[in-house]
């Protein structure tokens, strides 16, 4: 293919027309022939060389620097959402372009842009270079094809080949089936955005891989009215997979949750607010794992000395029966990743073993400054960002507890697992998740329905503090984004429910 | 910057639209720069430099409407690009609302210059930016026996906008931007690390403030050492100048016609109402010149005029586009506000303070969120307990919670002291009765 080729069906991808090699979807196993591999077809894409790559990386290395890398993206997204019954709005936007870095020890350098010519991959390379100044030039090893060999996320039914036209049902239905499902419904909105991303990526050790990353989400927002008071809520569902996400069960699954979220308001109160015990349901709780330590277990924050965990490596920092994990390997879940955006594999690692703190979650300059493997968790927004240790999918394991037991364990406390947002201070340890609905816990039983509160904590305390854990462990697979130095990743968490026993809970005095 | 050769892309492009199927289109062709610098411990961590550009272009097609963006800007490419945009669109259901505003609001020129883009952005030099940054981080280092982490950051960036409304509009806007900040992380009790910082930022580059900022940087942090909870309970709370914002946001949110449109506004159907307490008077002023959010008009290219949002109170405006406008069957107003000025008090912080019996002095917010339906919140909140007029005992891991409309009903005091390189200018507010969680 050549390049005015690629250009002319780089644009036509966004509406479905682009041939996208047959490696990237369906089979697990590629070919690994150099002469039709997919890094082959990749630098055609993009319109490069092995030899442009070389010359590029060298450059960025000639200033003294230790490493560099280059990751060329090629996403199209789409996005059509219904609003007042009717499909009528859509929004697609194309990306395209390469970021440059250059490591000098633990110093970054970086830049990017967006028209792929070697000259200006040439100036960004310059630029970043500066970050080094022994003047010494660095060396760059030969471009080695590194095959996806596990594929996470192989698609059925690429979105290149969707058409608006075999999404908007899809809304019109969700739309439907929310409004028949009970009569307080006032308005409904709804969405569906794919996207899709083609990435090239090399080294200076080498390292070259290309790599196809499906995603896709479903959302709802249902507003209700009940005796002229008005609650609204949200319900979504994320997976990197093809067209086949969308399917009927999906839809009801979708509309019977969205409306029973917001229903439940109506009935709920804000409760006393002050320290008592807390169940976490299963599922999206895991957001308590993702704010309290999973942030703080970012190795960037502790070789810095910066987090609150910093010297807490295999130490024991909780219950013996608790393991969590970070992981990256669980087909076609949102924070899933074959490869991650420096070149190392995708990996699932314990962050929390048997209640010792086994591992921080590592990038290439962490992992180089503890001396260990990285655990492939250096992940970027975009070509526009360097990459960073980020989570993927946060989940504790499984316990031995069932949830009754442990609800009826409790006196007086709440029931929390429907969450939309949290947040945590690194160094000082505080986090907070916001509770959108849950129920009061009185003497072992769940009895009435609370809503709209933050609860806050401390990490090593809440952690400490997790005296239960029930044996229904569950993923939650939401929209979660998240945020950190201004990137945003898509992440997932999970939990079985679990009992805290003190956390302050917002709400009347 | 946008250049001639830029402004006969996005017209070719209109043109392109309009032959091609499209009855109205709407162009936005946007480039920008930014640099920054990110110092640890007074050596060089970060650099990163980057340029952009791209355009987004909005399609009326037989009575649909779609919104295509790309960062490819190759007229062979934006061709298919249109083409493609416009056989999507044609998919789509009818939406009788989406049209061009009426030519007549638009901003017709002719106003003076906002003095928006420092004419000596290209003249600072890199090593110049290094310094500022380096001398941030030596008001810092070594100041403190309990520092364990020094953080220091210049950057700076130039944005430009073109718009091409097919019904009459043209419009290009600029703006440049720097900062200086700093975050200091100390060790504190046990394991903990607290961290704080002081941020300045300017549209141009004589105005940063550069000198303080690692001070009271490391004033903020040092002052937080045995942060703890206390009683649960009614507290007056003040809210430090640097987050007041945080409790106006919602506010803001309730007034849009998204969401009145989607009767997902507490504040829906009280136009005209009293809202907050007496001394809530809220300004959108968006012609100040060398004003970060100074606009001449808005992203549909409608004029901007300074209006009243609350006066004494009272609501006074809502934020209406053309499209839901046309859905709500009432007159458009502005699609949003460009710089907000909260009428102040005549004390300054420490002035609220002493005039407190029994309160809450917020300094940050750890999270929370507020329904937008019904205004109620809950946030995550750091800061210090007030004492007889005096600030006492560091406090973090609480919670304040309350419904909004009541929150600004109970605003009795308001500082002197906005921050004006905001584009929010909201002062230190003091609100009386306020629920708040701890022990």
């Amino acid at each position: 293919m050549n390049r005015r080729k690629f250009i002319k069906s780089g644009s036509m991808a966004l509406f479905g027309s682009l041939a996208i090699p047959t490696f990237a979807y369906g089979h697990e196993k590629q070919s690994i022939d150099k002469s039709n591999s997919s890094v082959t077809w990749a630098m055609e894409h993009f319109g490069v060389t092995e030899t442009d790559l070389k010359k590029v990386l060298t450059i960025a290395l000639e200033k003294g620097g230790t490493y560099a890398d280059l990751f060329f993206e090629h996403t199209f997204n789409n996005n059509v959402s219904l609003r007042d019954g009717a499909v009528n709005r859509s929004y697609s936007n194309i990306d395209y372009g390469v970021g440059v870095r250059v490591l000098a020890g633990d110093q970054t350098g970086y830049a990017y842009v967006e028209n792929i010519t070697l000259k200006e991959m040439i100036k960004a390379a310059r630029t970043a270079a500066r970050i080094a100044t022994s003047n010494k030039a660095g060396k760059t090893a030969n471009l080695v094809d590194k095959p996806i060999t596990k594929n996470y996320y192989a698609v059925a039914s690429p979105w290149e080949k969707v058409t608006l036209k075999d999404k908007m049902p899809y809304l019109q239905k969700l739309n439907n089936k929310i409004f028949d499902l009970d009569k307080r419904v006032q308005k409904v909105s709804a969405s569906i955005n794919d996207s899709t991303s083609h990435i090239l990526f090399c080294n200076s050790k080498g390292t070259t891989y290309y790599d196809y990353r499906p995603m896709v989400s479903l959302s709802a927002v249902c507003i209700m009215e009940e005796n002229g008071r008005i609650e609204n809520n949200y319900a979504a569902r994320s997976y990197r997979k093809g067209f086949e996400f969308l399917n009927d069960d999906l839809i009801d699954v979708l509309a019977h949750e969205v409306v029973n979220k917001t229903a439940i308001l109506f009935k709920a109160i804000k409760p006393k607010g002050g320290e008592m015990p807390v169940v976490m349901g299963a599922g999206g709780s895991g957001i308590l794992l993702h704010e309290a330590i999973g942030h703080a277990f970012e190795a960037d924050f502790n070789r810095k000395n910066i987090s609150i965990f910093s010297d807490q490596l295999n130490k024991k920092i909780c219950n013996e029966n608790i393991s969590v994990v970070d992981d990256g390997t669980i087909p076609f879940n949102r924070g899933a990743i074959n490869i991650d955006d420096e070149g190392v594999d995708g990996q699932k690692t314990y962050i929390v073993k048997n209640g010792i703190l086994t591992s921080y979650l590592h990038d290439r300059i962490s992992a180089k400054f503890y001396g260990i493997p990285s655990t492939g968790n250096g992940r970027r927004e975009s070509f526009r960002q360097m990459p960073i240790p980020r989570m993927r999918a946060t989940y504790m394991e499984a316990g031995n507890m069932n949830e009754d037991d442990i609800i009826a364990s409790v006196s007086k406390g709440v029931f929390v697992d429907n969450f939309t947002n949290g947040q945590v201070q690194i160094g000082a340890g505080d986090f907070t998740f916001f509770v959108k609905s849950g129920y009061l816990i009185e003497n072992g039983k769940l009895t009435q329905p609370i809503k709209d509160i933050n609860i806050i904590g401390n990490g090593p305390k809440a952690l400490a503090d997790i005296t239960m854990v029930a044996n229904n462990d569950k993923i939650d697979n939401g929209t979660w984004m998240c945020g950190k130095d201004g990137q945003s990743c898509p992440v997932t968490c999970g939990m079985p429910s679990a009992l805290v026993s003190k956390l302050t809970v917002g709400g009347e005095s | 910057m946008i250049t001639k050769n830029d402004k006969n892309l996005a017209q070719w492009a209109l043109d392109f639209a309009l032959k091609n199927g499209c009855q109205a289109s709407r162009i936005n062709l946007y480039s920008s720069s930014n640099t920054s610098f990110d110092l640890r411990n007074g050596k060089m961590d970060k650099l990163q430099q980057a340029s952009e550009s791209g355009m987004t272009i909005h399609l009326y097609v037989d009575g649909r409407y779609g919104t295509y963006s790309t960062n490819r800007l190759v007229k062979k490419e934006l061709e298919d690009f249109i083409k493609n945009g416009i056989e999507a669109t044609r998919f789509l259901a009818t939406d009788e609302f989406q049209v061009l505003p009426e030519s007549s609001r638009y901003y017709k020129g002719g106003k003076p210059d906002l003095q928006l883009l420092d004419p000596k952005f290209e003249k600072i030099h890199p090593d110049d930016k290094i310094a500022l940054a380096k001398a941030v981080a030596d008001e810092i280092m070594g100041k403190d026996k309990r520092i364990v982490s020094v953080n220091s950051l210049y950057y700076d960036g130039e944005n430009f906008n073109y718009r091409l409304n097919s019904n009459g509009f043209e419009g290009e806007s600029q703006t440049s931007y720097y900062g200086l900040g700093s975050n200091v992380s100390i060790k504190g009790d046990g394991d903990a690390r607290p961290s704080d910082g002081w941020y300045e930022s300017a549209v141009y580059f004589d105005d940063l403030i550069k000198k303080d900022i690692g001070r009271t940087a490391l004033e903020r942090v040092l002052r937080k050492i045995g942060q703890k909870k206390v009683k649960s309970g009614k507290y007056t709370m003040v809210v430090d100048k640097t987050v007041a914002g945080r409790l106006l946001g919602p506010l803001m949110d309730a007034l849009y016609g998204s969401a009145l449109q989607q009767k997902n506004s507490f504040l829906l159907n009280k136009l005209g109402e009293k809202i907050g307490s007496s001394k809530l008077t809220l300004l959108d002023e968006p012609h100040l010149p060398k004003a970060r959010g100074a606009r001449y008009f808005d992203y549909e290219g409608v004029a901007t005029e300074p209006r009243t949002i609350f006066e004494n109170g009272v609501l006074k405006t809502y934020f209406i586009d053309t499209y839901n406008a046309k859905k709500m069957n009432v007159a458009p107003t502005i699609s949003s506000p460009s710089i907000l000025i909260l009428k102040k008090g005549n004390k300054d912080l420490s002035g609220l303070i002493s005039e407190v019996e029994n309160g809450i002095l917020v300094t940050g917010f750890n999270g929370g969120n507020s329904n937008s339906s019904t205004g109620d919140f809950s946030y995550g909140i750091e800061g210090f307990l007030i004492e007889k007029g005096k600030m006492t005992t560091p406090i973090s891991e609480m919670n304040v919670t309350g419904n909004m409309t009541q929150l600004w009903a109970s605003l009795i005091e308001i500082g002197n002291d906005p921050r004006l390189t905001s584009s929010w200018r909201i002062p230190s507010l003091v609100f009386e009765n306020v629920d708040f969680s701890g022990l």
